[in-house]
């Protein structure tokens, strides 16, 4: 063992002290600019927090690539779905004419909106990829209402933070925060291809985040919450994928 | 160099330790959830989009773990994906830090100048041709490789540092839809989504491939003797490499 020297030994305490003092103040500065996951917690919560606030911090504007019309998958993926529940059942046999998106929470004006209702906002549409955390992928056409458009219109409020969307199936929810709820290619999607979407894919209404994976598109919408805490949905992680033990954020 | 007569000499410096080590964990990390992550929908694909819909490049004679993939086999391995992914992307973010300070180290100490760039008299084919000759004819290895590194070990350094880890992080980069939103021309250079997940099984393959020739080569050279060097730096010459020395 060599002795170690005084220079070596003042350096190298400098060099911790700045370090514990930089990581610190790196996580105040995370904290303050929401770029702590909710499922920051546990063994692998250090690569969730940097998955996050690194891909948040390069991508808070960036838009997902958009495909010709020409690169539309000839026989898209449905993937396998729960067998709706009765409730479904029933809108589907009235062909979801009564069909409800409920809005409440950190909203000036919650209520709820039909399908009409919805498509009377300004819409969007856009061909996008849906990319599955299993490898797989396929191109479609997304048509519907941005979900910035439905938070104008309910008046979100300033302190919102994220927007929780919840499946008729009660299993399955999700949450996104501002910079990708109030994204432009988030989209509240009821047309696919030129036609109604169907409910393989997820009809009447998905919501459809491009620039994550699948799982985050979830299927059959009919409430948003909006909020500045993720705390008192489920068990606290953001979602029901973390519960199920996959990651809140699927951007990777 | 150190002298034949001192057999306990440094041969890896605290840096290059610390960050092999790391590295191992990483690569163990990543190879076990990667295979998890594959057996979910063992097939690949070229291009853009693909699915069980569109036909595969190839197909890995595989079960998988998902109902909706078909393959041979009558039944469905578990579902592990969840953790899969958890400890993929940890243990990615672990390799690269690790390897951004190991390279910014060696280029920094002039590691990668003395030990990893070939002597300008070894770079030709002659000096490849000599290191396999020695290896084909099972020759222990020379006193001087117990401190240094001969020019296929070399090359073989500098290719898995400055080519394929690169290139393995930047297949992984190019599937992930969010920083494809900021980076498009990740993925849309190599040729789409699936190409890059193609192009990142072959790559995490080579890696593997060099592993498994590393260490056949540490168990030739004395597996116990060379991980130990790892671990403390310390090199032990072998009673057959100072036999060998005193013979020639």
């Amino acid at each position: 063992m060599k002795p170690v020297s005084r220079r070596k030994l003042i350096t190298t305490g400098i060099a911790a002290t700045a370090g514990a003092a930089g990581l610190t103040v790196a996580a105040r500065l995370a904290e303050r600019y929401g770029l702590i996951p909710p499922d920051h917690s546990g063994f692998y919560g250090p690569g969730e927090t940097l998955t996050y606030a690194s891909q948040r911090m390069l991508t808070t504007h960036s838009l997902a690539r958009e495909f010709p019309r020409s690169m539309i998958s000839k026989s898209p993926f449905a993937n396998e779905i729960s067998p709706p529940n009765d409730a479904f059942q029933r809108h589907q046999t009235n062909g979801f004419s009564d069909w409800r998106l409920s809005v409440d929470g950190m909203v000036a004006h919650a209520g709820s909106l039909s399908l009409s209702d919805l498509k009377s906002l300004p819409m969007r549409s856009q061909i996008t990829e849906v990319a599955c955390e299993e490898g797989w992928s396929y191109i479609a056409e997304w048509i519907g209402t941005p979900l910035i458009e439905v938070l104008h219109a309910v008046g979100a409020l300033p302190q919102a933070r994220y927007v929780a969307y919840f499946s008729i199936d009660s299993d399955w929810w999700d949450s996104i925060d501002m910079a990708d709820a109030l994204h432009p290619q988030t989209l509240l999607t009821w047309g696919m291809n030129d036609g109604d979407l169907p409910v393989s894919f997820g009809g009447p209404l998905r919501m459809r985040v491009p620039r994550q994976l699948g799982y985050k598109s979830v299927k059959f919408i009919n409430r948003l919450i909006v909020t500045d805490s993720l705390k008192h949905f489920g068990k606290g992680l953001g979602s029901a994928a973390p519960e199920a033990g996959y990651a809140w954020y699927a951007g990777i | 160099m150190a002298s034949a007569s001192n057999p306990e000499t440094s041969r890896h410096s605290a840096i290059v330790r610390v960050t092999h080590w790391l590295t191992v964990i990483s690569f163990v990390a990543l190879l076990i959830s990667g295979a998890e992550i594959v057996i979910s929908h063992p097939r690949f694909y070229w291009g853009e989009a693909g699915n069980v819909r569109t036909a595969p490049l190839f197909t890995l004679p595989i079960p998988a773990s998902r109902k909706t993939v078909p393959t041979a086999y009558g039944y469905v391995m578990p579902d592990q994906n969840g953790w899969s992914r958890y400890l993929h992307f940890q243990a990615a973010w672990l390799v690269v830090l690790t390897g951004l300070f190991y390279v910014i180290s060696i280029l920094w100490n002039g590691h990668l100048r003395k030990d990893l760039l070939p002597a300008p008299t070894d770079r030709r084919w002659r000096a490849f041709r000599e290191v396999f000759a020695r290896y084909l004819r099972r020759t222990p290895p020379q006193e001087a490789e117990a401190h240094s590194y001969n020019v296929v070990q070399r090359t073989a350094y500098l290719i898995v540092i400055f080519l394929l880890f690169p290139l393995v992080i930047w297949t992984g980069l190019a599937m992930s839809p969010a920083f494809n939103s900021a980076v498009p021309v990740a993925v849309n250079a190599l040729g789409g989504r699936q190409s890059a997940r193609t192009l990142h099984f072959f790559v995490s393959g080579s890696i593997l491939l060099f592993v498994v020739v590393h260490v056949a080569m540490v168990i030739h050279a004395g597996f116990t003797r060379r991980v130990r060097a790892m671990v403390t730096g310390r090199a032990v010459e072998s009673p057959e490499s100072r036999e060998f020395q005193a013979r020639v």
